[in-house]
């Protein structure tokens, strides 16, 4: 680290308020939903409506979560499509191991 | 950032090497790749929970006249409804919801580390990192106080049959564990521990990572490199980090 003997010039620019206050209102939404999600938790019966709605609420989030936080939405649109179309798999994976799941529950209890 | 400036002729194809054509550097690409390969780990985990909670029967009848039983999947805000300090005081769900907050909040402290680097502006990074890794303890701390409520159990033990010298017994069983489950089928516990402790260990490698960047922040070595893209890419791991809890909450704890 010979070269680095003298500490760098590092100029600090001031916090870009804009910016700031985006990532806020990004946190309060996450907040939201997630308080939302309680509420529907003690309030719909159980059933396929509730399940749904906390699927559309959690992919809500994610998108946040990935879009905003992880600054995915502003990326290269070729970044944003190679991480996005193996997701696919996921939901493939999700339907097939959920059909077999009910299929096995039929042969086991009923 | 380290972002790849060649000059290339104009001609030239994008994808023939000297430019980036994803926009990021190797570092933010693999690690936006290794993350990739994670969501499908923990796919994996969550959708065979689905599976196997999908062919057990689900508990018929009213949520207040729910017993623990092995016969059907239990009711998840039947099982984790204590909260400390408040023994015997059914909170459904209360406790894991404290722990949601605290890791969106660790995320949101994440962000703002990452965007005082952008500005090099060392001291919000270290004000920022330090109230990330906070959080990320925080919420270590609630999870082996989770962890200790479902091992320990409940104050009135549930009738349990057990496999025991080569003969079925009935015995009373209070808490879980990989062998012995008083809330539902033994499934439950188990993935219970794999789910919550993979992304526990998950958290926990995080805060190592967080407390690394704090650390070369403290002693000026992002300074010295000219820019701060470590605080983004650990800041990537760690909202991936939270993006997999708000899977594991809907999953685990709300269906």
């Amino acid at each position: 680290m010979a070269h680095h003997a003298h500490e760098p010039e590092v100029v600090v620019l001031p916090p870009d308020k804009e910016k700031i206050k985006k990532l806020w209102t990004v946190a309060a939404i996450l907040g939201a939903i997630t308080a939302v999600e309680f509420i529907v938790a003690f309030t719909v019966p159980h059933g396929f409506f509730k399940t749904s709605v906390f699927v559309i609420m959690t992919i809500v989030k994610a998108g946040y979560i990935v879009g905003e936080f992880m600054h995915l939405k502003y990326e290269a649109k070729v970044l944003f499509w190679s991480v996005l179309i193996p997701i696919t798999f996921i939901v493939w994976m999700l339907i097939a191991f959920l059909y077999e799941g009910f299929q096995l529950s039929d042969v086991n209890f009923i | 950032m380290a972002h790849a400036h060649a000059t290339t002729a104009p001609d030239q194809n994008v994808w023939n090497g000297g430019v980036a054509p994803l926009g990021a550097s190797y570092g933010k690409l693999m690690m936006w790749f290794f993350l990739l390969s994670d969501a499908f780990t923990f796919s994996g985990l969550l959708i065979t929970y689905g599976l196997v909670r999908s062919s057990h029967p689900a508990f018929e009848g009213l949520a207040q006249a729910f017993t623990f039983s092995h016969d059907y999947w239990p009711i998840p805000e039947k099982v984790f409804e204590a909260v400390p300090f408040l023994h015997g005081v059914s909170l459904p769900l209360v406790f894991v919801g404290i722990m949601t907050f605290i890791l969106i909040m660790s995320s949101v402290t994440m962000v703002l580390a990452v965007e005082a680097g952008h500005r090099m502006d060392q001291k919000a990074v270290e004000k920022w990192m330090l109230w990330t890794i906070l959080g990320g303890l925080t919420f270590l701390g609630c999870q082996a106080w989770e962890w200790t409520h479902f091992i320990v159990g409940t104050d009135t033990p549930t009738l349990v049959k057990d496999f025991v010298n080569g003969q079925w017994i009935t015995k009373e069983v209070t808490g879980a564990n990989l062998h012995i489950n008083q809330y539902g089928p033994q499934d439950f516990a188990d993935f219970f521990f794999f789910i919550t402790g993979f992304h526990g260990f998950h958290v926990f490698s995080g805060v190592l990572l967080n407390f690394l960047i704090y650390y070369n922040t403290v002693t000026g070595v992002y300074n010295r490199r000219g820019h701060y893209e470590m605080v983004e890419k650990v800041g990537l791991y760690w909202h991936f980090v939270d993006l997999v809890w708000v899977f594991v909450f809907t999953f685990f704890y709300l269906v």
